[in-house]
């Protein structure tokens, strides 16, 4: 009863398939959805933390000087945090 | 004091900061598969951080099991379970039960952990009402979340008993004839209130810290609650994805979903709708599935819509 | 030291449940698995026994409660029985895909339509495939028995499997007996505290019932399968142990008369006593007659029955639920392809008897077998299978 991440053969499948990895969903990285990103100018921003909290892949952390950025392993570029930001620091530009 | 954006929101100082307090800890990780802008994948994210570290969760299946538990990974960083579509309400009691005897006996520590059930609208206020209605009328210490996008998404845009009168759904159309689907919304907050269950409330993934506080404050009572979160869904609303906290916001403030909560029968506004409310059209328009409206039939919905405000109104005047 | 008591074999039931120690019980009730679970909440309600007993709206949601109970790692039980079966039914390949380890007691009930609240197999059969552990009991003491192995089976580390022990309703359920129950020292020391695989509990988050999709669905159908044929020795060794502890015998195929009979009988559950008698009245006209008793359904004994009919001309099984429009009753089906691959083996008849409670009598059984002789040798099998006592015009 080995817990793989990667079951191949039906030995390796967890009884009952339970994950035993909390938040092993992290592994999937839907950063390759995305066709716009955030980018953000900290000039503008107040550090309010808006779009942190609304930002529904919970991407958004906040850096030791306070600013906000996004992982861009996840973000999938759906554009709340730019729209949310009401001093408007943050512009979503397409990829590429 | 409040101030406009660029986009016309309304943020109030109180809150602006606020976020900036709330739990830094993601208990619903990166990674999960909700569509673009989710809003019903937003709403669990902050019910999880509201939730901590403590709680065990049972899961409807649904759009919210389908994007977090493709085995063999998981985006729940709490205890979490599945079984199947109209049970999260009693699976979640048996888990109780089954955490309350074994604490009672001393096999697990002597720790208080909050069960929570979830599921969607189909899964809470059709297929699912039945256990949800057992287990709330049988006292459970536990809290149901119902994360209502308004139709069955995972299976693709179907009506369901919450699918807001006028609403475009892939089984009530709009067509040449009919004008989407003909009923209004079945009133779960009421139905939950009926089973005189200590604490009902609406909550919104539009106005984070009230529904987290809602969540908190159904963590600390001890029996059975029940929270009704309004969750937009970029897919089956057919608006753009960015746009979820907007219409959040939107439905607000037109009083279309207010936010209140119902604790020991008292009534209560959690979140004051502008004094003058909104026109329900400046909801309504922005969403593809009530895009064939005539002007008649958004007369009609504002003014059910004013009249249900006035009820809730009243029955707050009086508790 | 067992106790010797005359009861009811529900109130049996009930009491051997609360042997086990159960943490948490969720039912629902209906005729005529009823006993069981009002005996069992009144030994809550006395305090003789420390559990949870949820009264819940549904056999839906006894079924997701207990197993929900069973995830968070409490000794589960719930009872029922046809519409009740077969109102958990989405919720049975559930738990066994969930590998958790509950017991269901099921007193058998025709199934409706017409409503009918009187014993046949026919709940039981439509459940087959779900992949539970199902043991079928022929008399009071082996549902007490049964019931007190069924929780260490399911828990076994090698199993981890649901199991379902079946009672014929009103033949069973309803009687009272003579049997022999044990005390609560000899069951603690056969039936340790459950030691769960994974709980529940935020100490250590795990995720159960995650979604899968085509690319690994096969393998975990495979290793469900697997765990359940792999079960049977677990369920073997434990009947050995049982055994020795209590002098009482159980195996998967059990036999009576049998060993050196040209003709068999196979029945299932409460049958197995009346035909018992059937099969001594024939051998004492002279007839080479014998009886095997099916007692583990799922997993399905294959040795054992291939072993148990080895030199038998005739073997005559004995159904008592139908399969519409099908090859015949569930266990002929399962008896003609569990032989079909056997260079020699019996003619093989399969009769479908005592549908919606009617009688089974020893005479019924005496008819069958006389018929099924006679048949076989004018080489002439008459039907694939036949519903015995039907009134025809
Ligand atoms: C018994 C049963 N019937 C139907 C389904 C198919 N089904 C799965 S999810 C779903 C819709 C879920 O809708 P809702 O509860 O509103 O959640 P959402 O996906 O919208 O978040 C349906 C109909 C099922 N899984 N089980
Ligand atoms: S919402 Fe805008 S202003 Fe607030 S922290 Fe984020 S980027 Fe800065
Ligand atoms: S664009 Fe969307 S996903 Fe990306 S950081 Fe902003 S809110 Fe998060
Ligand atoms: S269909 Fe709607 S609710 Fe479902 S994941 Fe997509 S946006 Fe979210
Ligand atoms: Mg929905």
């Amino acid at each position: 009863m080995v817990n793989r991440k990667w079951p191949e053969t039906w030995q390796e499948v967890n009884p009952g398939c339970m994950v035993f990895e909390p938040g092993s969903a992290s592994e999937y990285h839907t950063g390759t959805w995305r066709s716009q990103k955030p980018v953000w100018n900290n000039e503008k921003c107040i550090k309010c933390g808006i779009c942190y909290i609304f930002c529904p892949e919970g991407c958004i952390h906040e850096g030791a000087d306070g600013y906000f950025s996004a992982d861009m392993d996840y973000c999938k570029g759906c554009g709340i945090c730019a729209h949310e930001c009401w001093p408007a620091a943050i512009s979503m530009v397409e990829e590429g | 004091m409040k101030k406009a954006n660029e986009q016309g929101h309304l943020v109030t100082d109180f809150d602006l900061y606020a976020p900036k307090l709330v739990e830094k800890e993601e208990y619903f990780s990166s990674g999960h598969r909700a569509c673009q802008g989710c809003g019903e994948a937003l709403a669990v994210r902050l019910m999880t951080k509201a939730l901590g570290r403590d709680a065990v969760i049972a899961c409807a299946t649904g759009c919210m099991e389908i994007i977090s538990s493709n085995y063999p990974f998981t985006a729940w960083k709490n205890p979490w379970i599945h079984v199947a579509f109209p049970n999260a309400a009693s699976v979640g009691a048996g888990v109780e039960a089954g955490l309350k005897t074994l604490r009672r006996k001393g096999r697990i520590a002597d720790r208080r952990i909050k069960v929570v059930s979830m599921g969607g609208d189909g899964g809470t206020a059709d297929i699912g009402i039945q256990a949800l209605s057992g287990a709330m009328e049988r006292g459970h210490d536990m809290l149901y979340v119902c994360f209502d996008n308004e139709a069955y998404m995972n299976t693709g845009i179907q009506r369901s008993s919450q699918t807001p009168f006028g609403s475009s759904t892939t089984t009530a159309p709009a067509g040449k004839v009919s004008s989407g689907n003909k009923r209004w919304k079945k009133n779960m907050p009421e139905i939950m209130a009926a089973h005189g269950i200590p604490y009902v409330a609406t909550a919104s993934h539009s106005y984070p810290l009230d529904f987290m506080a809602k969540v908190k404050k159904a963590v600390g009572i001890e029996g059975p609650c029940y929270i009704h979160c309004y969750s937009a869904c970029t897919t089956g609303w057919r608006i753009p994805s960015d746009s979820a906290i907007k219409v959040g916001r939107l439905a607000l403030e037109t009083g279309v979903f207010p936010l209140y909560e119902i604790e020991n029968g008292a009534y209560r506004m959690t979140v004051e709708p502008p004094k003058k409310r909104r026109p329900v059209n400046d909801y309504l328009k922005l969403q593809g599935r009530f895009r064939h409206l005539t002007p008649d039939q958004i007369d009609i919905i504002q003014e059910r819509v004013d009249e249900e405000f006035e009820k809730l109104l009243k029955k707050i005047k009086h508790s | 030291m067992s106790k010797r008591i005359g009861m009811e074999v529900s109130i049996a039931a009930a009491e051997a449940v609360a042997l086990c120690r159960i943490d948490v019980a969720a039912v629902y009730p209906i005729t005529p698995s009823t006993h069981i679970a009002e005996h069992l909440s009144s030994i809550v309600s006395d305090g003789k026994l420390d559990a949870e007993f949820i009264t819940v709206e549904s056999e839906h949601s006894a079924m997701s409660g207990i197993m929900g109970a069973s995830a968070a790692g409490a000794r589960a039980f719930t009872a029922t029985g046809s519409q009740g079966v077969m109102y958990m039914h989405e919720m049975l390949p559930v738990a066994s895909a969930m590998r958790l380890p509950v017991v269901m007691a099921i007193g058998n009930r025709a199934v409706s339509g017409p409503l009918n609240i009187l014993n046949d197999h026919g709940d039981i059969m439509m459940e087959r495939d779900t992949g539970w552990i199902s043991l079928f009991a022929q008399n009071g003491q082996e549902v007490i028995d049964m019931i007190i192995q069924a929780f260490r089976i399911a828990e076994h580390k090698d199993v981890m499997l649901p199991v379902n022990v079946n009672i014929d309703g009103f033949i069973l359920t309803h009687m009272v007996e003579a049997m022999d129950m044990p005390d609560q020292d000899e069951i603690d020391r056969f039936l340790p505290p459950f030691v769960p695989y994974a709980t529940l509990h935020p100490d250590r988050p795990v995720s159960m019932g995650t979604f899968a999709g085509n690319d690994i669905y096969t393998e975990i159908s495979k290793s469900k399968d697997a765990a359940l044929i792999n079960a049977k020795k677990t369920i073997l060794q434990i009947w050995k142990e049982w055994e020795k502890l209590f002098g009482r015998k159980y195996e998967p195929i059990e036999s009576y008369r049998a060993d050196d009979a040209e003709i068999l009988l196979l029945t299932m559950g409460s049958m197995g006593e009346t035909a018992e008698m059937a099969i001594d009245a024939l051998r004492a006209k002279g007839m080479s007659v014998g009886l095997l008793k099916f007692k583990l359904w799922r997993p399905f004994p294959f040795d054992e029955l291939k072993k148990a009919v080895k030199g038998a001309k005739i073997l005559t099984v004995i159904d008592r639920a139908i399969s519409y429009g099908g090859p015949g009753g569930p266990l002929g089906i399962e008896v003609r392809s569990a032989l079909y691959d056997e260079s020699s083996r019996p003619a093989i008849f399969n009769y479908i008897i005592g549908l919606g409670g009617r009688d089974v009598t020893p005479e019924d059984f005496m008819t069958i077998l006389k018929s099924s002789a006679s048949q076989a040798k004018k080489k002439a099998m008459k039907e694939r299978y036949v519903i015995y006592g039907v009134r025809e015009s």
